[in-house]
């Protein structure tokens, strides 16, 4: 049997290399051109509309009363997202327990929090000397070794703190618990295997390898938390949102405010962006 | 000689599933044991009552004298706080199929990490030690090399030197090479010769039958949770007496 000669293309003409010539893409030019439009029509309703007001904008960006809002939002943001994924952290080793009444707790625990809004919470502490005038520390039932007053120990401060931490516990159970379970169990056995303290097995083997996944969860959360510290504003603590609205109702710029607000609310998530891209690529190293 | 290894009557089940069904065995010091037998067997899960990986249902664990896991008062057995199952294990090193190296670590750092920690060694020793076992397993030039970047057989390597790095009296693998490219395969199971032959215990679960024959004192075949027959390698594998252990060897040979 004989096969029938082939000629090759690629074969005709050795001494000469094939030229390699790229395809055209017409509509995605096109769609490159409207889009272009579109944002030149944004720009110019922006920058033409004397409404936005953007010399008042620029008069309030660094005014010091903006700044020191813009510094307790962050204040606000850090206390929240850190006390919260503390907790969070002990919340999902309870949930991950083989003792039944730790594991049922943390369940409850998020079960009630993610179940509560927010703002009702918040309002809930802020408001919690109408339950409780005097809180005590000792014997459950029992007699008591410290006593204080509600009003002086929970102010709207530390009910906001309190609000934002306990509600983002909730969350961060659930994220650092999802963390832990992606890790896989050889990993465990490795370090059972070796001898490793439960310690060291925890933070040294097991919590870094989560942290991958851990880290683009709590990046959501810690840029919601930025925003989200806005709705302390009902008790009247003066972070970012409140403190324009003050200024906008003694002066009328509405608009111009609420672009400060947004442009401050913009800075901050852009830099907490940045440092989460770091982050990632720290806790990925060793994967390629 | 002395027994390094003594388990007696051991029974272990998950659930319904009755995996080991009263398995006793002795391996001496310096004795190199190759436990082959069909998948499902128990080989695994015996290999891992011998380091407490898993507990055992009913039945006995010595390893170098200690009770593992149990402290026994008069004819009762107390658990043992996990501090001490932790001691008791870096007497043991246990290579995984899977290799489990920590991949967020270099190789250097995952063959540190157990005497610095474990055994609370000083790094000054620590340090010279996992070079010399690198060196061993001729991985000297990957200390700094994280583990994801490396072929198979040179993790496996690694996960070899690691377990090493406790200076253990007994030597567990299960299936070592199971998870390697056939070209990879002998490499590691050089390194584990060598380790043969300078005098270590070991325990090793493969399919490798030339390996058996050439580096075993013994030769134990498992079925259905129970050691079916032991023997030196030349008896079982050329002779062996029973139909079960005859019948898995015609299919791996």
């Amino acid at each position: 049997m004989t096969l029938p000669e082939v000629q090759s293309p690629v074969h005709q003409d050795a001494e000469r290399p094939l030229e390699v010539v790229t395809a055209r893409h017409p509509l995605r030019w096109l769609a490159a051109a409207c889009v272009l439009v579109v944002l030149a029509m944004v720009a110019s309703a922006l920058v033409t509309n004397p409404a936005w007001e953007w010399d008042v904008v620029g008069q309030y960006l660094f005014a010091p009363s903006v700044v020191r809002s813009v510094l307790l939002t962050l204040e606000l943001t850090v206390l929240g997202i850190g006390l919260g994924f503390a907790l969070g952290t002990v919340l999902a080793l309870m949930r991950l327990s083989a003792n039944r009444l730790l594991s049922s707790v943390a369940w409850g625990y998020v079960w009630l929090f993610r179940s509560v809004p927010l703002i009702l919470q918040l309002l809930f502490w802020y408001n919690l000397a109408l339950l409780y005038p005097r809180l005590s520390v000792g014997v459950p039932f029992g007699p008591a070794f410290f006593d204080f007053g509600t009003m002086d120990l929970i102010g709207p401060l530390t009910a906001a703190v309190l609000g934002l931490a306990l509600h983002q516990a909730a969350y961060a159970a659930e994220i650092v618990r999802g963390g832990l379970l992606s890790v896989d169990h050889g990993q465990r056995e490795a370090a059972a295997a070796l001898g490793l303290p439960p310690a060291r097995r925890l933070f040294r083997i097991i919590l870094p390898q989560a942290m991958r996944t851990i880290v683009p969860n709590a990046g959501n959360e810690i840029i919601g938390l930025v925003k989200g510290t806005s709705v302390v504003y009902i008790m009247a603590l003066p972070e970012l949102f409140y403190q324009v609205q003050v200024i906008y109702n003694r002066n009328g710029r509405v608009m111009a405010l609420l672009l400060v607000a947004a442009i401050w609310y913009l800075i901050l998530t852009t830099i907490l962006s940045i440092v989460q891209h770091y982050v990632e690529r720290f806790y990925g190293r060793g994967r390629a | 000689m002395s027994s390094m290894v003594e388990l007696r009557g051991v029974h272990k089940s998950f659930g319904s599933l009755h995996v080991l069904r009263g398995v006793d065995l002795d391996v001496r010091q310096g004795q190199v044991l190759v436990i082959v037998g069909p998948s499902g067997s128990g080989k695994s899960t015996l290999l891992r009552t011998i380091n407490h990986l898993e507990k055992v249902d009913r039945g006995s664990v010595r390893v170098d004298g200690d009770l593992l896991g149990y402290r026994q008062v008069g004819d009762r057995l107390h658990e043992l706080p996990e501090r001490e199952v932790l001691r008791q294990r870096t007497k043991i090193g246990f290579v995984f199929q899977a290799f489990n190296l920590f991949p967020h670590l270099t190789v250097r750092q995952n063959l540190m990490e157990a005497p610095l920690s474990a055994q609370r060694r000083p790094r000054t020793e620590v340090e010279p030690l996992a070079e010399r076992l690198l060196a061993r397993v001729g991985l000297a030039d990957k200390a700094d090399a994280y583990p994801r970047t490396l072929s198979g057989g040179q993790q496996q390597r690694v996960a070899i030197a690691r377990a090493l790095a406790l200076e253990p009296k007994l030597l567990l693998f299960d299936e070592p090479t199971s998870a390697l490219d056939p070209e990879l395969v002998g490499e590691v199971l050089d390194v584990i010769k060598d380790l043969a032959r300078g005098g270590t215990t070991m325990i090793v679960i493969t399919h490798e039958i030339g390996f058996a024959r050439e580096v075993a004192d013994s030769v134990a075949f498992m079925d259905a949770g129970l050691i079916v027959e032991l023997g030196p390698p030349a008896q079982l594998l050329d002779n062996p007496t029973h139909e079960r252990t005859r019948a898995f060897l015609s299919k791996v040979l």
